[in-house]
């Protein structure tokens, strides 16, 4: 089903259940008119954020001075993820008598919403889930707290998690502002009965190849994956490219400033890097060759037919929806979306590694959400020791277990493993790219809000009006002088 | 930022001087607390990096020299224009239109009253009505197209119909209001040259062209300037109907939506200030312009 053609923004990278990250912006459609000032604002921002408190909480009233120092209040979005930290809550609070732990789960629509007009209002959860992508916004708000100062959580070590993961969460100034919980890579899912009756073995999807020129193995695959209303294949004399019946690959919108589910296994195997340093860098480098020219040709398969159109793409029919209706044959996705793809009904699902790319390997965005404790709860302790108890093995394996994501410590993914595989899960598409060290890491610098909204219309442009990808160039114009603006 | 507070006009000793001041005082005190402050502050603010939780800073032309180099904020500012001009030039034509056929053909007021009622739906209540008739595969509107033979249209979510559609549901709504403006205007034109024109021969077109529109200059202009400054200021419908935060690549972020998002969206309240008051220079200029283009303060009558 095809409705209202693109729901511009959304993108998957949550660990959601609606999975749809849609608009990161403004959800309080307030009639505030353009005049209205910060303190008005404030005001009403603070209001909205009571009002969905005591809505959503069952009126348990703002935590800091009303309720007793031993409740602990934590927010996540995933509500598959749910029952695992009710079951970690639970431990914790038989192991800490007295101490009672509050969780609340919105969905990832409503969540940073009411996360951020919570902190504007002072009524922020001691603990949430963080993301990668909003980090930078709460480190310039100045709302989270250190661990490596705190005692409960100062033990926290980098090499307590699987490699690379806690650094993303150290803020320029080297303190530690998340304590690492899961790990996700991308690899492609596939419709098994599509690539059989295409001849094309598990074998050959894990090992193809790309490159910008005429594509590679990965682009003949994916032609011969595609059939048109006919019947003809892709490869086929007579394909009709305008009247597709299967698309070789799925549409996920045109991917804002990571592409993390859309281009990154091709960009990143490409070897070109987002920014000019591993963290916080001050530059991006979406004026380099490398990125153009793989752009370039990944929005040049919706020209030739192979990837679904920019207009196929809605909250609503998402690359899982696509491959699980059989409208394409093979979308990269992350490892969050396995359960999803595996419970698809009708659809006999694999997954493979992304291919390899000119730079003669693979890439896979490795990321990972984290824990992060509000400034305001930072001196009380029950948060603290909650905080490093969602870091420990303890909770991680009781997380593993369920099979939904990838805890981040290494006794967790082995949970996690051994429960994916009880459910007929093939994750080695996942877990080889971390074992072999083929992985980047999701990319973080200040203004990283910014750098999306001018990101996503620039590449919507690219993939939906075929507008040159050399204005790109003047979009990381742009984004360097914000950058170089402020820090 | 001392301004604020020292103006007090009319220090001369009269007689009725203090009732002047106690009767001026409550609306000056509105205009200094609710519009002179918050435009200084808003001045202020645009030269500044703000994110409402820590202190402002200040950062010179930072602000202003994004703006001029913001791809989104051009195209931001071409979405609106071509909005304002799709939107006043149907809505003035055809608000003329029923003012003059309810001034020449009717005097019931029900019928009048009938034009009025879009105006009484809030904007969001028809940005979301008109989401669901206009949906591309199961709108009724494009329904109707399907049964004429006519091919579904993504009036709200495709790049070239997106503005249009907008432009066009609000003047669905405020047709009417402006309408009976245009109506009142024409209500203060005397009879009785419309009489003697008649006596001379003149037909209904004639002595509109001759009599209704030269004298109902002023009103026109008066409601060409406050629905053009309305226009410019375009948002809920945009936000509520239109998929994502300004369409498929941007073709629908209109200049409100914009500042909002990066105000409230991405917390760049400095930013978004400079844009306001970027908004707020190309509102007054287009308003001087219109003043005095079309002499809105003189009358042709008598």
């Amino acid at each position: 089903m095809r409705k209202r053609g693109s729901h511009a923004g959304s993108h998957v990278r949550s660990h959601a259940g609606s999975h749809v990250r849609s608009h990161a912006g403004p959800h309080v459609r307030s009639h505030a008119g353009p005049h209205v000032r910060s303190h008005v604002v404030a005001a009403l921002a603070g209001t909205v954020a009571l009002s969905l408190l005591t809505a959503g909480c069952g009126g348990q009233g703002s935590s800091s001075a009303s309720s007793s120092s031993r409740t602990v209040t934590y927010w996540l979005w995933d509500a598959n993820q749910l029952p695992g930290y009710q079951a970690c809550a639970k431990a914790f609070e038989e192991r800490n008598p007295g101490v009672k732990v509050e969780i609340t789960q919105l969905g990832w629509e409503n969540y940073w919403t009411k996360l951020t007009a919570s902190m504007i209002a002072g009524t922020e959860p001691d603990v949430f889930t963080d993301h990668i992508t909003k980090f930078a916004q709460f480190v310039d708000l100045d709302v989270l707290a250190p661990l490596d100062e705190l005692p409960a959580t100062a033990g926290i070590k980098d090499s307590d998690y699987q490699a690379g993961l806690a650094a993303s969460w150290k803020g320029q100034d080297g303190h530690r502002y998340g304590a690492p919980k899961d790990w996700d890579t991308i690899a492609m899912f596939y419709n098994k009965k599509m690539t059989d009756s295409a001849g094309i073995s598990a074998d050959t999807l894990n090992s193809l190849a790309w490159n910008p020129q005429d594509g590679g193995t990965f682009e003949k695959a994916i032609a011969r994956l595609t059939v048109d209303s006919k019947g003809r294949r892709g490869d086929e004399p007579g394909f009709d490219k305008n009247d597709v019946k299967i698309y070789g690959l799925a549409t996920n919108d045109a991917g804002e400033a990571d592409g993390q589910t859309q281009w990154s296994a091709f960009t990143g195997s490409a070897g070109w890097k987002y920014t000019d340093q591993k963290a916080w860098g001050r530059h991006y480098n979406y004026d380099q060759k490398s990125f153009q020219s793989t752009i370039d040709w990944y929005f040049g398969l919706a020209e030739k037919g192979y990837l679904a159109p920019f207009k196929n793409f809605s909250q609503s029919n998402g690359p899982e929806v696509q491959v699980g209706s059989g409208s394409a044959a093979i979308a990269l996705h992350g490892s969050w979306m396995a359960k999803t793809f595996y419970g698809m009904k009708g659809l006999d699902a694999g997954t493979a590694l992304t291919p390899v790319g000119p730079s003669g390997k693979r890439a896979t965005m490795m990321n990972g959400l984290a824990d992060s404790l509000t400034k305001r709860a930072a001196d009380k302790p029950a948060a603290q020791k909650w905080v490093a108890y969602l870091a420990s093995d303890a909770c991680q394996t009781t997380v593993g277990k369920q099979g939904v994501v990838f805890p981040a410590t290494e006794a967790g993914t082995a949970a996690a493993i051994a429960a994916y595989e009880k459910d007929g899960i093939d994750v080695t598409a996942f877990t080889k790219p971390v074992a072999d060290g083929t992985t980047f890491p999701f990319p973080i610098t200040d203004y990283a809000a910014d750098v999306a909204a001018l990101m996503k219309p620039a590449m919507q442009d690219v993939y939906a009006n075929g507008r040159p990808v050399g204005s790109l160039t003047t979009t990381n114009r742009q984004i360097n002088l914000i950058l170089s603006q402020g820090d | 930022m001392a301004v604020a507070s020292s103006s007090t006009p009319r220090t001369k000793p009269r007689g009725d001087g203090l009732l002047a001041a106690i009767f001026i005082a409550p609306a000056m005190a509105g205009f200094l607390v609710f519009l002179l402050w918050p435009t200084l502050r808003g001045i202020y603010l645009s030269f500044t990096r703000y994110n409402l939780l820590t202190p402002a800073e200040w950062v010179g032309l930072d602000n202003y020299r994004r703006m001029v180099n913001d791809p989104i904020f051009w195209g931001s500012l071409r979405v609106t224009i071509e909005y304002v001009v799709i939107n006043i030039g149907v809505q003035t034509v055809a608000a003329l239109c029923i003012a003059v056929l309810m001034q020449r053909l009717t005097t019931s007021s029900l019928l009048r009253g009938i034009v009025l009622t879009p105006y009484l739906v809030s904007n969001v209540v028809a940005g979301v009505v008109f989401l669901w008739i206009l949906d591309t595969q199961l709108g009724i509107g494009n329904e109707i197209l399907g049964a004429l033979g006519f091919d579904h249209v993504a009036f709200l979510a495709s790049n070239e119909w997106v503005i249009p559609s907008v432009a066009l549901i609000n003047v669905w709504r405020h047709v009417g209001y402006t309408a009976l403006l245009l109506f009142a205007g024409l209500q203060a034109i005397p009879g009785d040259v419309y009489e003697a024109a008649r006596v001379d021969g003149a037909g209904e077109l004639r002595m509109f062209w001759r009599i209704s529109l030269p004298l109902l200059r002023p009103v026109l202009a008066v409601v060409l300037i406050m629905t053009v400054i309305g226009s410019f200021q375009v948002f809920d419908t945009v936000a509520v109907a239109t998929p994502g935060p300004g369409g498929p690549a941007n073709a629908s972020n209109v200049l409100q939506l914009y500042i909002y998002g990066s105000a409230f969206g991405r917390f760049q309240f400095g930013y978004a200030s400079a844009m306001s008051v970027a908004l707020l220079a190309v509102l007054s200029v287009i308003t001087i312009v219109q003043y005095r283009l079309t002499r809105a303060g003189e009358t042709d009558l008598g």
